[in-house]
């Protein structure tokens, strides 16, 4: 495990060090279009410098992964790098599944765990990734602060990241020597007080029981379908699965053609907070033909009344657009 | 705490509803301009068709193009209207008074140096500058995170009419 500064530093480092070291014109990697950008933009850096393709693994219209030519796309490729779960569908992605498939093609298996390790019980080994990275900040920690997880093979012949202190076994005037894992990639003074913070996150969640705050989620996730859809029928669409077993608390929706930034605008006014915007996935964004989205996030400390709230508060906003 | 009163006044979601110069002009003889507020994914896109040379020239026709928030387009809208048959630096006046209104209370980091410019610019205008409807936007300066929003069409405009000048949208 390699702390990085966020998510995005650790998938950098990946594209970085792991894929300069491995991957040269003609080479290939596939993404999906449900993608933050920061598993798109690094990989797109390393196609202007190293002319490297990008494959798109595409979307079924309900916004679960269509894998019915995934073996095709898959074929040649080096690395295929997918999140867990979709930050704006809230599709909770096949990961043992893409990792074998991945790993029958002869790539490795990059997953973007930000939306998922915060809500379900995570294993690396049963995943059978070879790289995975998370944030502190989506999982009740502090900002500041990612994990790179990565097999230590993998690890050991990286060429180093950010060079500097820390990260050195020796420096000469004529060159130096790389440090032990982690450390090898920690260039610098550590994020200490935001590791400690993390570690006390961690320590909260677990107490909880990543099970039970998967339960709790697909619990009020339902509800919320069940409520939004029941009380605003046809003027509200719910983005993403409707299946509670195939998608997390992250509601996406478009609500009788109001903007999503004066929908948050009034819903703020009511307390209610949600996401407005592109949420860092502006290719899925224009896939699905919309400048934005609000999004809704329930997690461990929302409960039923939350979702009236929302629901209540979605009755004001057409009050003030006069529907 | 300024309430929701303060940022959808009528005349706003007037124009919200009911946009004015909605659309597009053929290019040539109209100059298309996009622009994007990064925040929210926004895009518009202003064709502006100007008669004559330099700062005398006359705005003939505007339309807006693209899709955005309620203060995004309602702002456009209005200042579709507010410099239509317009010159050149009536219009630069205009967005100089409206840039300055809407960078009132944000002499911090938000309003950058073109906010602070204007403020001064507009200043020294000899003849205050009557902003009429548009001044039902000043609402939005109370609410930071809009300020983008409304100043969007502004600067979509204002760059399309410095590439016209300047002989760039020729």
């Amino acid at each position: 495990m390699v702390f990085t500064k966020n998510a995005t530093e650790a998938l950098n480092l990946v594209v970085y060090s792991w894929a300069r070291a491995n991957m040269g014109p003609g080479d290939a990697v596939l993404l999906t279009h449900m993608e933050h950008h920061a598993n798109i933009v690094p990989w797109q850096m390393l196609a202007a410098e190293r002319g490297i393709d990008i494959r798109w693994l595409p979307l079924t219209p309900d916004g679960q992964l269509d894998l019915s030519d995934l073996t095709r796309l898959l074929d040649g490729v080096k690395a295929f790098s997918f999140t867990a779960m979709s930050n704006v569908l809230g599709t909770i992605n096949p990961v043992r599944l893409l990792c074998d498939a991945a790993h029958a093609a002869g790539a490795i298996a990059i997953v973007d765990g930000c939306q998922s390790v915060p809500h379900n019980v995570t294993d690396v080994v049963a995943m059978g990734a070879d790289f995975m990275a998370f944030s502190g900040h989506k999982l009740c920690g502090p900002t500041g602060i990612g994990v790179l997880w990565g097999r230590e093979a993998l690890l050991d012949a990286m060429p180093p990241f950010l060079g500097g202190g820390s990260m050195i076994s020796d420096v000469r005037l004529g060159g130096f020597t790389t440090a032990e894992l982690p450390h090898k990639f920690e260039a610098g003074t550590p994020p200490i007080t935001e590791a400690v913070g993390l570690g006390a996150a961690v320590d909260y969640l677990s107490a909880l029981g990543m099970t039970a705050i998967r339960q709790h989620e697909m619990a009020i996730t339902r509800y919320a379908l069940d409520t939004l859809t029941a009380r605003f029928g046809n003027d509200i669409t719910i983005h993403g699965p409707a299946n509670v077993e195939l998608r997390g608390a992250t509601l996406s929706f478009a609500f009788r053609g109001v903007h999503p930034h004066d929908l948050s605008q009034v819903l703020d006014e009511s307390n209610v907070y949600v996401r407005a915007g592109h949420h860092c996935a502006k290719p899925l964004m224009r896939l699905m033909d919309v400048g934005a989205t609000a999004r809704a996030s329930f997690y461990v400390y929302n409960d039923e009344a939350d979702v009236d709230a929302l629901a209540d508060s979605l009755d004001a906003v057409s009050d003030v657009f006069a529907f | 705490m300024p309430g929701l009163e303060d940022l959808y006044r009528e005349i706003i979601l007037d124009h919200y509803r009911n946009p004015r110069n909605k659309g597009e002009l053929a290019t040539p003889p109209a100059h298309r301009t996009e622009g994007m507020n990064p925040l929210c994914g926004d895009e518009i896109a202003v064709y502006l068709d100007l008669e004559g040379v330099g700062e005398a020239a006359i705005v003939k026709d505007i339309r807006i193009g693209g899709q955005g928030c309620s203060i995004s387009q309602s702002s456009a809208s209005m200042m579709s209207s507010a410099v239509k048959g317009k010159s050149v630096a009536e219009a630069r006046k205009l967005l100089r008074a409206f840039k300055a209104m809407m960078s009132i209370h944000e002499t911090g980091h938000d309003a950058g140096p073109d906010g602070l410019d204007s403020e001064s610019d507009a200043a020294e205008d000899a003849v205050p500058v009557k902003l009429g409807d548009l001044e039902a936007l000043r609402g939005v300066v109370k609410f930071p995170v809009r300020i983008k929003c409304a100043t969007l069409a502004w600067n979509t405009m204002a760059q399309g009419i410095d590439e016209i000048v300047s002989g760039a949208g020729s």
